[in-house]
């Protein structure tokens, strides 16, 4: 099947187009020179196009975001969706159901997602979930941080062994990455406690969180995986927090390599200045300077959206004292020998100075690090807003008349302990391009995704606004409901969206990495894996593997 | 002879995977490492049973085709106005996914078993949430362990030497390791082996729940006893979970289905969450069916809805006592119903079954339960975890993936296909409408 889409002003920073008008060529789902006469146009004359976007952190499926389903009937009784003849019902608002999450994202121009947080226990789960979400090219992160088989061999010093085990454990459930949660933290809530600092000891294990998240900064170097280390720290949500950030990232920065070694995420939670609530104050700037000085470092926003959002981390420890904080309802789900999980609704309120104080931190971080090549645009979904609020963030990044609007209306306390309203930088369209997509499609190591040049996948957007026309700075307004509903999206060159309505929604990827490591190693950590299986899991290492063929569309990436 | 390894079993809600089945001429002869119940269940599950597609005619039933009989069940489904689709709970999660797909094509009530077992459990949840966690964390770690209105030793027999008691786990390596404390109306084979038994009075968990709670808050009782138990009891066991190190408390329909329900388990969340600010503790429903769990999962993430979901509105709604199987039926709101893997009329109230029966029904199961004696329509079905494999969800939401290893009757298909047949013709059916 052949495409051309006519005309369109293309914003392709991957490939140096800032605004062009050109056409984009489509066959059989990938980008071409040209197509021949028959090819179906889509006239895009005088709208903005661009790749389809790709989000690298959001919790959309698995185990802790079913939890927030089963927590959250008042939520979707807010937001049903019906069936039409092209979709499925289903729910939305802050968790929404499977169906929903796929449309949603893909009127918004969206097609490609990352869940960011699977336990490898519950990874069949997720992948089952991931399978049910249409249109998007998706993949998970295992959780690592916190797991007794390698916190063991990390405490023993056999690294080499522990590389072994990452590796056969990222092939077994088919991850994409090392995600680290809270590192030693989740240990410690086994008992009920938690890990406050990078060098405080974790109980029974006589390790480090700095030991750990060092290990698997290495690990992933030498798996040489296709995403750094994406790291949620210790003390996330805590007032004075910004330091044990600041000291994350510098833990690796002899690591350092040609691209980033380490990706902090949601850092919105984790800019905090202050002693406690009261004298809490936004040091997303500060953050912002170790980024801007160091290139070894990677962030996204988890910016903060005023208004209703449930909250649900790996860290169970924090879920438990935003629980105690707030009285709302809280769930807590650990699973053996790898991590806990946990959730609690929450109402951000503009008026409250310690939620205004959050939707600061992420802008003044967005603004403040100057290479937007590392710096990307998330909400941590459904953390600190859903991501259908993307379109806002977006207009508060290229208008600073659209963020004093907020900030005209936050209380002054929070007002004066933000840098926010001295920064006066705003995001071009080709920015934003990559914030959305170029960037955290090259962060991933998505060499087809994120751009339009010949060979990529032909996942577009075009967007109902004539760049060259619009000032994105005075109406904001414009921006903001344009990136809310594309008019087409093209997904794998199949037209997904037309008219702002879906059309189809055929089913997308799941990605996973084969590590790069040499077969033997991996079949001796297989061997010593299957020799203790039994002593850690209660099921059976037969039962634990996730073959390939039990994904709908799985898509393999080789490392290195 | 063949021996399969490593097979999940599709009984309980504990989903053992050591099991061990000897196969010689697509005969089942032999199970390993299994609980009786399971034994029992594989060794059988290719007799008594009536392999053929059943239609009703004269007072009684004929044998028709296969395809005969999906027209029919089609037929019925596309026909009414308001159907109910109940079961789910002993099939495939891919099974489920398609009998949503269904339930919304029809416009009907999609409802698993959950809601005559824990479903209550899971609307405390929703209004409290729930500190829970996987069974290997009671293996690992818990040194005090609860069990409420259960009793695994005859119910999920491989409970206590799998995950609790008579295991070792990381932390925890023999039974004196860890306290065992039984809260029941009765003595039984679990009660025997624990360390404090509390006889409770029937129906009177709330109240007993409450007194923990106040007891775990260190407040004085001006009562000699509460629910039957005397205080010092109470208090003997409160003292005993705000001292232990990490707990866990499993609980069955003793407590989910005495008098005041969801109000019970919302006080046991309660309680638990409480527990918290002073140790580790951890709860878990003692989950029937082997994918029950899977049931509630797989609507949850495809509706926002763990059961009792109704599609008449065409987007999903949920309303226990409005939406719930029993009350539509015994409210005669339904007009048909399709049964899948389940047997309502041997387990739902009277008034039930007598509106189920006046009903057309149609029954896809692999045995012929008293549900489908009442049926119009019955269509036999594979063994998932025997005849077919399958995704199913433990009581702790860990997925696996059942195997096959010996062949189905012939007429006898996965019920996965049975209802992906059954959509295709109801949509055909539609389209000529």
């Amino acid at each position: 099947m052949e495409l051309l889409i006519k005309n369109g002003i293309v914003f392709d920073p991957l490939n140096g187009i800032d605004g062009q008008k050109m056409d984009i060529a489509i066959r059989d789902g990938k980008v071409v020179e040209s197509v021949s006469s028959g090819a179906r146009v889509i006239d895009a004359s005088n709208l903005m196009v661009m790749p389809g976007g790709v989000d690298l952190h959001s919790h959309i499926a698995g185990s802790k975001v079913n939890a927030g389903r089963l927590m959250r009937p008042e939520d979707h009784f807010r937001d049903p969706e019906a069936k039409t003849p092209t979709t499925r019902s289903g729910v939305g608002s802050t968790v929404p159901s499977v169906f929903t999450t796929g449309y949603r994202y893909a009127k918004m121009g969206y097609t490609t997602v990352f869940e960011p947080a699977t336990p490898m226990l519950k990874a069949r789960h997720t992948h089952d979930e991931l399978d049910d979400i249409p249109i998007l090219d998706k993949a998970c992160f295992p959780l690592f941080g916190n797991d007794v088989i390698l916190l063991e061999y990390l405490k023993a010093g056999r690294i080499e062994e522990a590389a072994g085990y990452v590796a056969w454990m990222l092939e077994a459930v088919k991850g994409y990455a090392i995600k680290i949660v809270n590192p030693g933290g989740l240990e410690a809530w086994n008992w009920g406690g938690n890990v406050l600092g990078l060098d405080e000891e974790v109980p029974n294990f006589g390790i480090t969180p700095r030991e750990i998240v060092r290990s698997l900064c290495k690990i992933s170097k030498m798996l040489n995986l296709p995403h750094p280390i994406h790291l949620h720290p210790n003390n996330l949500g805590r007032p004075g927090n910004y330091e044990t950030t600041i000291e994350t990232m510098d833990c690796v920065r002899d690591l350092a390599g040609e691209k980033p070694v380490i990706h902090l995420t949601h850092v919105q939670f984790e800019g905090y200045g202050g002693r406690d609530w009261l004298s809490m104050s936004s040091e997303g700037v500060e953050i912002a300077n170790y980024v801007n000085r160091h290139g070894h470092v990677s962030i996204d926003l988890g910016q903060l959206v005023f208004g209703n959002a449930t909250t649900m981390t790996a860290d169970g420890p924090f879920q438990f004292q935003l629980y105690q904080l707030t009285g709302n309802k809280w769930t807590n789900s650990d699973v053996e020998v790898e991590t806990s999980a946990g959730v609690v609704p929450y109402f951000y309120k503009r008026s409250n100075y310690v939620n205004a104080i959050q939707w600061t931190v992420g802008l003044e971080l967005a603004l403040a690090v100057r290479d937007p090549w590392r710096v990307f645009l998330t909400t941590d979904h459904p953390n600190a807003g859903p991501f259908t609020a993307y379109p806002k963030v977006i207009a508060w990044l290229m208008s600073r008349k659209a963020r004093e609007r907020v900030l005209s209306k936050i209380p002054r306390m929070a007002r004066k302990r933000s840098n926010l309203s001295s920064l006066d930088r705003e995001y071009s369209f080709s920015e934003i391009a990559v914030v959305t997509r170029a960037g955290t499609a090259r962060s991933l190591g998505l060499k087809n995704k994120g751009h339009l040049g010949v060979g990529a996948d032909a996942d577009v957007a075009v967007y109902p606004l004539n760049p060259r026309e619009v000032d994105p700075s005075k109406d904001y307004k414009k921006v903001r409901k344009a990136f809310g509903n594309a008019v087409w999206v093209v997904k794998e060159g199949q037209v997904v969206v037309e008219k702002g309505e879906i059309k189809t929604a055929p089913r997308g990827k799941t990605f996973w990495v084969k590590p790069d490591i040499e077969e033997d190693v991996l079949r001796l950590a297989a061997a010593n894996l299957k020799a203790k299986f039994r002593e850690y899991y209660t099921v059976e290492f037969d039962n634990f593997i996730i073959p390939e063929d039990a994904l709908a569309r799985p898509q393999v990436l080789k490392a290195g | 002879m063949v021996v399969v390894k490593n097979v999940l079993c599709s009984f309980c809600g504990c989903v053992c995977d050591d099991l061990e089945v000897s196969v010689e001429d697509n005969k089942i002869t032999g199970v390993k490492y299994a609980c009786a119940l399971a034994t029992e269940k594989f060794l059988h599950s290719q007799e008594e049973r009536n392999p053929d597609p059943l239609m009703r005619a004269d007072g009684g039933f004929r044998k028709v085709g296969l395809e005969e009989a999906l027209d029919k069940a089609a037929r019925i489904l596309a026909e009414a106005k308001y159907p109910l689709l109940y079961g789910w709970s002993n099939t495939s999660c891919e099974a489920i996914k398609v009998g949503i797909e269904l339930t919304e094509e029809v416009g009907g009530v999609l409802d698993n078993t959950a809601t005559v077992c824990h479903g209550v459990g899971l609307e405390a949840i929703q209004d409290v949430g729930e500190p829970t966690g996987t069974l290997g964390k009671a293996r690992h770690r818990a040194d005090l362990i609860i069990y409420w209105g259960c009793n695994p030793s005859q119910a999920h027999i491989r409970h206590t030497t799998r995950y609790t008691a008579f295991t070792k786990g990381l932390f925890r390596s023999q039974r004196k390791d860890r306290k065992i404390v039984v809260v029941d109306v009765r003595k039984t084979v679990t009660s025997k082996t624990a360390d404090l038994f509390l006889q409770i009075d029937p129906g009177k968990d709330y109240e007993l729940l409450s007194a923990l709670r106040m007891a775990v808050r260190d407040m004085e009782f001006e009562t000699e006893a509460v629910a039957g138990v005397p205080v010092e009891k109470i208090e003997e066991l409160a003292e005993m979970m705000v001292s232990c190190e990490f707990g866990m408390l499993f609980f069955g329909l003793g407590l989910t289905q005495s008098s005041a329900k969801n109000e019970n388990i919302a006080a046991a969340i309660s309680l638990v969450r409480d527990l918290n600010l002073k140790t580790k503790f951890l709860m878990l429903p003692m989950r029937g069916h082997y994918n029950v769990t899977g049931a509630n999962k797989v609507a949850l993430w495809q509706t926002g809805y763990p059961f009792a979901v109704d599609f008449s509105h065409g987007y999903p709604r949920f309303n226990p006592g409005e939406t719930s199987a029993a009350d539509l039926l015994v409210r005669g709101e339904v007009d048909a119903a399709l049964v899948v893997a389940s047997d309502p009329a041997s387990h739902m109230p009277w008034a039930a079954v007598k509106n189920l029966a006046n009903i057309p029904v149609a029954v896809v199961d692999p045995t012929l339960t008293a549900t489908s004696l009442l049926a119009d329509v019955r269509i036999p079905a594979a063994f998932n975890g025997i005849e077919y494999g399958g995704t199913v969800y433990r009581m702790d939401g860990v997925a696996l993936k059942t195997r096959k290893f010996v062949e189905p009757p012939p007429n006898c298909l996965p019920d996965v296909e049975v209802l992906e047949n059954i959509l295709h013709k109801v949509r055909s059916l539609k389209e000529v409408a």
